[in-house]
């Protein structure tokens, strides 16, 4: 799957096959790429935030087939055939995904800088457990800081898209 | 609920649509073509001559475009005009650990990496210092020549009316000692920033600060440029906090750096460098001798203050005047005594952090009238509220309260939480503590002295309908984009998705001073609110004859205008528009604001004035479990008088930030440095430096107090930064409610919590907390005789010195 590169620096490039946000994407990163210099530098995702790249923030936070990983500590090359899943493709078309709309309206955003990784970790949450404790949503968010709200307010945008999730079931 | 339709109200904010969307485009997310990297190569020794910076070597390597040093920047900078002492790149001395020496731009960000370890450096070592009582013991080696003694930077002494005399009034006078540990911001974004020079000799940067119009001045003098030709941008901002309000090295060095290489130039820092940026807390020692009646009445009060500034002046100076200044707006003080002093120390420049400098002496006081309040046998909550401030009245150190809520939040809290039922009486390990506190709605003087106004905007009317508004303030996440709609919503009657906000740009928007001092709904919200009424006579004079009634009989509402009495005729805002534009010509307004003259006119009576003053009171409750140390703060109850609510969601938000930010404060944040291993500091990450996560948040419960202030805007006041000043003290005053042990230093953590409870146990005073300050050479004191002593409240200030 590799190709030789030429010049300095690293001398091989690996061919990749990524879905990122539903849409096959096919593309040549040297192997020391990390899947968030993937999306924000390659593929143009900004949406993905960084606030430490050493994986103690949860900013850059992506689903993963499905799992909320750490974009800035995965290589991109380990990501091969997995689907990502980034803010950008939370919502479906124009369409916001409940988790946006109650993030909007609750005050859950003020800089605005953690949500993007809040949203996914968040939307994974709702997936795996849809109507959680506020302790598991605590525990679900306790690995993305953030610095404005006091979480309060995302907490309860979370639990608010869960009962507007479970009233669009019903 | 009010008169208003759209203050007050829970719409969303402007921007958030892009911020839950990934839309949102922050300083590190802009890429321009033929964008360069670039890499600073900083310090790693904390003190030295810097005899030798040799760049030749980086530049031979292939994609180096440019690299420079000190020599390529000669000219000081500083956010303050008495404190002109950073140079963008260290010239002839490095001052901590992190001090930017060089920097490479190149075609990647390896390739400026690799290049930095080619940079030859010649260094000749000096003793560093290391903390205050270093610097107060070894005037030598001095960090600033200009310090005013030895490493002392600066002092200030001043009094207000008869300490002796009131001290000699009291039936109890106790002394304390404090210390209150330096935190850091920790906003989530990392400060990026890309310059881009065109030919024809403009310089745009795009950068996340906090005060544009500071940076384009430093830009334009530090690089020699006309003003006229430099454009400063803030992109959306990933949090502030106070961290992002000094122009910065980074800013200045990628500027050069595109202008030498004529290709735009980029810098993210990594959360490292966030670290050596610093500016935040001041550690700072506290020493308070408080005067009170039986009843709790202040008789007088003396505080002095020791703070570690670190490398740089950065805003020291007022920081310095800040941990005095606002000890006299929340209890009437009649004599009243402030000392205050600032080291330098070779570590990363401390400055504003959320609270300026107030939360420092906002803990001692808070601490020590509890302690008073158990000493004369009286409730702390009771004690407090017998001697509030009255509104409108002047404060010894000439501070001019307006509107006052605080026996209001005190009340609420009081009763919210149980407090009666709970101070005294919970089981060993559970406890309650209370405190009040006060802020600023903005700084009263510009950081430059001008007579020009603190705040602009201008306002657009389009005609179909849509209004732009235009402001030089910044939105750092507190949402003051959003207050600039709503308040234009409001007067205009025209829904808040109709108002355009462009904002932060120093070539497109008039100047407003910047996110700092909680300045800016106040000020942003009076100038918009004079261009709106401005734009609403237009409007209303335009289409009165038409609607058969009187210019100020027509409403304003649901995007029509319309006459009071008979609101089914009138006609859309659009149509108001394109009448107004028909008989005016082109239509758009400005306003303006200008805080009133502070009613002190003595040395250092720049800094406590504001135009109104918030307040806040708050009861925490604890959790301490004695075989670990550990505090859990289970609950807060905080109630903040913000005035008038503009928009009730971001008041809440702003008063549950500053109860996280002042928990952290309180129990876990701290940043210190390793004195035997060059003043490195102890935890450059955010896995070492311990903010709250979910999980260490605590309940709280928020209310949203109104008192309005004729100087705000629909009577608004402050909320960003009030409400985390008594969030430590009131902890601080639970544990000793829960354990009987008096922590009289922050943060709480578990090791000090088990020392004052093994003190207790061997029989030792259970208390831990520093010792009594060391003697200063204090200047002369400022002696100002109280308003209440002169013939009138306004009298100007005889000035006596002794």
């Amino acid at each position: 799957m590799s190709e030789r590169g030429g010049g300095v620096g690293p001398a091989e490039t690996l061919r990749l096959r990524l879905v990122v946000n539903h849409r096959p994407v096919e593309l040549l990163v040297p192997p020391h790429r990390t899947l968030l210099e993937l999306l924000r530098e390659e593929l143009g995702l900004t949406g993905t935030k960084h606030g430490c790249e050493l994986g103690e923030c949860g900013a850059c936070t992506v689903l993963v087939e499905g799992r909320p990983e750490l974009a800035c500590l995965r290589l991109a090359a380990s990501c091969d055939g997995a689907e990502v899943t980034t803010v950008e493709g939370l919502a479906r078309g124009p369409r916001l995904d409940p988790l946006q709309e109650t993030f909007a309206d609750t005050g859950a955003a003020q800089c605005g800088y953690c949500t993007p990784g809040m949203l996914l970790v968040a939307h994974e949450l709702l997936e795996r457990t849809p109507r959680p404790s506020r302790e598991e949503i605590r525990l679900a968010i306790s690995g993305n800081l953030c610095r404005c709200t006091g979480y309060l307010r995302i907490i309860e945008a979370i639990e608010r898209a869960a009962e507007r999730r479970a009233g669009a079931d019903v | 609920m009010s008169e208003h339709r759209v203050i007050g109200g829970s719409s969303r904010r402007v921007d958030v649509a892009d911020k839950v969307t990934g839309r949102a485009l922050y300083a590190d997310d802009l890429v321009l073509p033929r964008m360069l990297h670039c890499k600073l190569l900083r310090s790693r020794v904390p003190h030295a001559e810097l005899l030798r910076v040799d760049v030749s070597a980086a530049l031979e390597i292939p994609g180096v475009l440019a690299a420079i040093t000190g020599a390529d920047l000669p000219i000081p900078y500083g956010i303050l005009p008495v404190s002109q002492d950073e140079h963008a790149l260290c010239r002839d001395r490095v001052r901590f650990v992190g001090d930017p020496i060089a920097a490479v731009a190149a075609e990647d960000e390896e390739t400026a990496t690799a290049a930095l370890a080619r940079i030859a450096v010649e260094l000749r070592p000096l003793d560093p210092v290391g903390s205050i009582e270093d610097a107060l013991a070894r005037p030598e080696p001095r960090l600033h020549q200009y310090a005013q003694h030895g490493n002392i930077h600066r002092m200030v002494s001043q009094e207000f009316g008869d300490l002796e005399q009131g001290l000699a009034e009291a039936d109890y006078v106790r002394e304390d000692s404090f210390f209150y540990g330096g935190s850091t911001h920790l906003a989530l974004e990392q400060h990026a920033a890309l310059a881009d020079w065109s030919p024809d000799g403009r310089l745009t940067l795009w950068s996340s600060t906090q005060t544009p119009h500071y940076v384009h001045r430093v830009l334009a003098r530090v690089l020699e440029l006309p003003a006229a030709r430099v454009r400063v941008i803030v992109p959306a901002l990933g949090g502030g906090f106070g961290g992002k309000t000094d122009p910065f090295n980074h800013e200045v060095v990628v500027a050069k750096l595109a202008m030498r290489t004529g290709r735009p130039v980029k810098i993210c820092l990594t959360r490292e460098e966030v670290f050596h940026c610093h500016r935040g807390r001041h550690p700072t020692r506290i020493w308070m001798r408080t005067g009170v009646k039986r009843d709790g009445a202040i008789t007088a009060m003396h505080v002095k203050t020791v703070l570690d500034g670190g490398a740089y002046g950065s805003y020291g100076a007022a920081s310095t005047l800040y941990t005095g200044a606002l000890q006299t707006v929340t209890y009437r003080v009649p004599h009243y005594r402030f000392d205050g002093a600032r080291v330098f120390t070779n570590k990363p420049p401390c400055g504003p952090k959320r609270g300026h400098g107030t939360p420092q002496g906002r803990f001692a006081l808070e601490v020590q009238l509890d302690k008073i309040a158990e000493a004369l046998g009286l409730d702390p909550a009771d004690l407090r509220l017998r001697h509030l401030v009255s509104p409108d009245s002047l404060t010894a150190n000439y501070l001019r309260i307006g509107s006052t809520g605080l026996r209001q939040c005190l009340e609420t809290v009081v009763e919210r939480s149980g407090w009666r039922e709970k101070h005294g009486q919970l089981p060993f390990g559970r406890g309650v503590g209370v405190a009040c506190s006060s802020y600023l709605s903005g700084a009263g003087v510009a950081i430059y002295w001008n007579d020009m106004p603190h705040s602009g905007v201008m306002l657009k009317l389009d005609r179909g309908g849509g209004v732009a508004v235009y402001c030089g303030s910044t939105d750092v996440g507190q949402g003051s984009d959003s207050v600039l709609a709503f308040v234009v919503a409001e007067v205009l009657g025209v829904p808040p998705g109709d108002v355009r906000v462009v904002t932060a740009d120093t070539d497109l928007t008039p100047v407003d001073l910047g996110s700092y001092s909680s300045r800016v709904t106040l000020m942003t919200g009076n100038a918009a609110l004079q261009a709106a009424e401005r734009a609403r006579e237009l409007l209303a004079s335009a289409v009165a004859g038409k609607l058969e009634a009187r210019p100020e009989e027509l409403v304003f509402a649901e995007g029509r205008v319309f006459p009071a009495s008979d609101p089914d005729t009138g006609v859309s805002f659009a149509e108001a528009v394109v009448a107004a534009e028909s008989r005016f010509g082109t239509l758009a307004t400005v306003g303006h604001y200008a805080p009133p003259a502070p009613a002190g006119k003595f040395k250092g009576s720049g800094v406590g004035p504001s135009p109104a003053y918030s307040y806040t009171a708050a009861v925490a409750e604890v959790t301490v479990d004695p075989e670990t140390g550990m505090v859990r703060a289970d609950k807060v109850w905080i109630a903040h008088d913000v005035g008038r609510a503009i928009h009730r969601p971001s008041v809440v938000g702003q008063i549950e930030g500053s109860v996280y930010m002042g928990l952290g404060e309180a129990l876990f944040e701290e940043t210190s440095h390793r004195a035997a291993h060059n003043l490195v500091p102890v935890a450059p990450s955010m896995l070492g430096y311990k903010s709250p996560t979910a999980l260490d948040m605590c309940e709280v419960e928020s209310f949203v107090i109104e008192d309005p202030d004729p100087q705000g805007p629909f009577g608004a006041k402050e909320v960003g930064q009030g409400p985390l000043l008594p969030i430590p003290p009131a902890i601080v005053n639970a544990i000793y409610d829960a354990v009987g042990v008096r922590i009289d230093e922050v943060p709480a953590t578990p090791d000090k919590v088990l020392w004052a409870l093994l003190a207790r146990e061997q029989g030792r005073e259970p208390r831990v907390g520093p010792g009594a300050l060391a003697e200063l050479p204090w200047p002369e004191t400022v002696r100002v005789r109280p308003p209440w002593e002169t013939a009138g409240a306004s009298a100007p200030v005889r000035k006596e010195q002794d």
